[in-house]
């Protein structure tokens, strides 16, 4: 780690080196370590960024010689999703937590101006999940199951001519956070010569416009000088096949044409071995240091510094050294971080105030809000109310005049037919007294009556 | 005898005769993605080098761009026959970020063409029209994928009622033999599912020969064409083939075990061109006369209540 090798610089200037004179034992350290590491298991995560169809799930199948899922997706998903699957493998004594993250979706859909959010959204969730529990008060950082990204392999489908504009716009927004190996995928449909030109573009195309892919690391001697061949080499052309074919007297993993047999791991043939080599089995721990000490740490700083955090020593002046785990000894050292973790701690506590009070502020803000609003509802219904009441009034009396007019109607009916009664009465009267004075015609009237009757 | 001899069995010599000095003509439009290699099929299906000084775009310069249609126009001959040949290209088509109505420019040229046509084939002098109409469009498919994309259907219902559409599966060299025909059903099924109208060959008469119908009822279902492009020759079992030189092998453009080049120039050349044409004049030009008819004299009806 470059950082401890500061750390060494402060602590050479009052000390100084001894020979011994005999063996004391301290070179098992390493061994111990190993030790330790391979009693905890290893965990790596794997995202895989490409267009639907490009072969993500066979190359894993193929890197580490195992089926893991089946699944064919379609390419009308309406956006862009990734999943997540982990598997615990184990070659001779070393287990291995292997998560693989896979997009789906990618590339499909018509507008692909948001394509690569979620993707980076993914990536800053699992950063912030390790943050969450780095700043817990009772932390079990030695259990957790680290989900960050350590590697991301950028699938770059195979035209021959160049980067796709999506693949710029995506490797653009996560080269800061992520450590991205781009690989020419399903890359038996370039030839030798074509193959070289492609390459060239690609990188050229990388750096012209910025983008910072993972180099290999060469600053370790054992190991520096096929890194730095294998740099050369970038991007990965790779074929993925789990498909075996009997070659010789062996069984490899094929893909058959009409016109010949790709081998996966014929050097040959493509660079699949390569990257098993890079991937696998040279650069996996670094690529984990890496991600830890660089893009998890520009995570959290920015993290930090946006919550309003910094870094101050104790003379209240900005300190240089970043607060690290795995400092020791070093006084000035001790001195600076417990000065950061004061202000790291008082700064905590005084924004959770600030969003406290600003909590009940706004907690009575809305309170006073919903009182009033209920104010003015009930003022509205009292007035509907009364309303309705003048309404109510207003037709009871039309219906009593009403009344009362024909009550009155009514009475003048009754006396018109008293008195027509009384005209009737007096009619038959003067009728009967009539009869009385004319007998003989009353006599045939009274036959008449009583051959009637 | 000599009274039932009229004589106009000669006829078809005389319309051959006519049509060898008239010479034809006959445009192609290829559409697609860039990198399936359209430029370097055109080349191989005419063995000519149409784009020998084309420039093309970088990733960063191809962001922004809008999607711009070409013309290539050539003359070649072959045993006295001339043939006028214009490919229509669609640069930029679905490279951009957002492609949203990429297609809508190549529907307007196509429109346009039947538009000047229409105008042309209703002025008063009609001797020298020049027919730019679209014959055929050659739309590729990616093989890197599982079969069509939203913006494959997109395009080609856009496009299918106005040129008869080829669809072609394209760099087929990336797919094992069964690969080929697992994507080829599958992109016949979303053909069928997504109402899209492809170039349908026409049945061929019940006199034809056991043999003809045989290679017709193949032509049908090879549909879309895996088709692998060559602009080098190399030297395949002693001779001299347009073909891709790889470390495990040499593809052969026409060899119809590797591919189905050969399927498709003869469809497109030997066998179907001048179907294509008919099909263009009398049904999608036909329609586009109709309707601009109708919408005229619905304009003037309108005009007219007003």
């Amino acid at each position: 780690m470059a950082s401890s090798e500061v750390a060494r610089q402060l602590q050479n200037d009052n000390c100084r080196p001894l020979s011994l004179s005999g063996h004391v034992g301290f070179d098992s350290l390493p061994d111990q370590l190993v030790n330790k590491s391979v009693n905890q298991g290893f965990c790596f995560n794997i995202l895989c960024i490409g267009e639907t169809g490009i072969g993500k799930s066979t190359l894993i199948d193929t890197l580490f010689n195992t089926s893991f899922d089946d699944r064919v997706s379609t390419h009308f998903q309406p956006n862009v999703r990734l999943r997540a699957q982990t598997y615990e493998l184990q070659e001779s004594n070393v287990r291995l937590k292997l998560t693989i993250v896979n997009t789906v979706g990618f590339g499909d859909q018509i507008n692909k101006e948001d394509s690569y959010q979620p993707i980076v959204d993914y990536i800053d969730a699992q950063f912030e999940a390790y943050l969450q529990e780095e700043l817990k008060i009772k932390r079990s950082l030695y259990n957790y199951h680290d989900t960050r990204i350590h590697v991301c392999l950028y699938f770059i489908s195979p035209t021959g001519h160049s980067l796709k504009t999506l693949d710029l716009l995506t490797m653009k927004n996560l080269d800061s956070k992520v450590n991205i190996i781009p690989v020419i995928a399903k890359a038996d449909t370039i030839s030798k010569t074509e193959l070289q030109k492609f390459k060239i573009k690609l990188m050229s195309e990388l750096v012209s416009n910025g983008v910072q892919i993972y180099q290999f690391p060469t600053d370790d001697e054992t190991i520096s000088k096929i890194n730095a061949t294998m740099n050369g080499h970038l991007p990965f052309a790779v074929v993925g096949s789990m498909e075996e074919m009997k070659i010789g007297n062996k069984m490899v993993k094929a893909r058959q044409y009409p016109w010949g047999i790709v081998q996966v791991e014929n050097e040959n043939h493509c660079d699949f071995v390569k990257l098993r080599e890079m991937l696998i089995c040279t650069n996996m721990e670094d690529l984990r240091e890496q991600t830890h000490a660089r893009h998890y740490e520009l995570y959290r700083r920015c993290k930090l510094e946006e919550m309003g955090f910094r870094d101050t020593g104790p003379e209240n002046k900005p300190v240089r050294v970043p607060l690290l785990k795995g400092y020791t000894d070093s006084k000035k050292s001790i001195s600076h971080s417990h000065a950061s973790v004061e202000s790291l701690q008082e700064t905590y506590e005084a924004k959770r105030h600030e969003f406290f009070g600003e909590l009940q502020r706004k907690e009575e803000e809305m309170r006073q809000m919903f009182v009033q609003r209920v104010k003015e509802k009930e003022a509205i219904l009292k007035e509907a109310e009364r309303e309705l009441q003048a309404k109510f009034e207003h037709l009871k009396r039309l219906h009593q005049e009403e009344r009362m007019k024909l009550e009155e109607k009514r009475k003048l009916l009754e006396d018109d037919m008293i008195a027509f009664n009384k005209r009737k009465a007096a009619t038959e009267l003067l009728q009967a007294q009539a009869f009385a004075s004319t007998p003989s015609v009353s006599l045939k009237k009274d036959k008449d009556r009583k051959n009637f009757m | 005898d000599d009274k039932e001899y009229v004589g106009f069995a000669t006829l078809p010599n005389q319309v051959h005769r006519k049509s060898v000095k008239k010479g034809f003509d006959f445009t192609l439009m290829v559409a697609g993605e860039s990198g399936l290699g359209k430029s370097t099929l055109v080349n191989s299906l005419f063995l000519t080098d149409m784009y020998r000084d084309r420039k093309l775009l970088s990733a960063e310069e191809r962001i922004t761009q809008t999607v711009e249609i070409t013309k290539h126009v050539v003359d070649i001959e072959e045993k006295g026959i001339k043939l006028r040949l214009t490919i229509v290209d669609t640069p930029g088509f679905g490279d951009a970020v957002n492609n949203t109505e990429c297609w809508k420019p190549v529907a307007d040229y196509i429109d346009q063409q039947f538009e000047q046509y229409f105008r042309d084939e209703s002025g008063l002098n009609r001797k020298n029209i020049q027919d730019n109409r679209v014959h055929c469009c050659l739309y590729f498919i990616s093989p890197f994928g599982h079969g069509l994309r939203p913006l494959d259907v997109e395009f080609m219902r856009a496009l299918h009622q106005r040129v008869n559409i080829v669809p072609i599966l394209a760099k087929a060299d990336t797919l094992t033999p069964s690969e080929v025909e697992r994507k080829k059903s599958k992109i016949r099924e979303e053909i069928e599912h997504y109402g899209i109208r492809i170039y349908q060959f026409p049945e061929c008469d019940s006199d034809e020969d056991e043999d003809f119908k045989l290679q017709d009822q193949a032509l049908k279902e090879s549909i879309p064409f895996a088709v692998i492009g060559s602009n080098t020759v190399v030297e395949a079992k002693g001779r001299r083939v347009r073909g891709r030189l790889y470390p495990w092998g040499i593809v052969e453009v026409e060899n119809p075990a590797h591919c189905d080049f050969v399927k498709l120039r003869t469809m497109l050349v030997k066998t179907h061109m001048q179907d294509l044409k008919d099909v263009t004049r009398e049904t999608h030009y036909e329609n586009y006369r109709a309707q601009c008819i109708q919408s005229m004299t619905r304009m003037v009806v309108k005009e007219r209540n007003r």
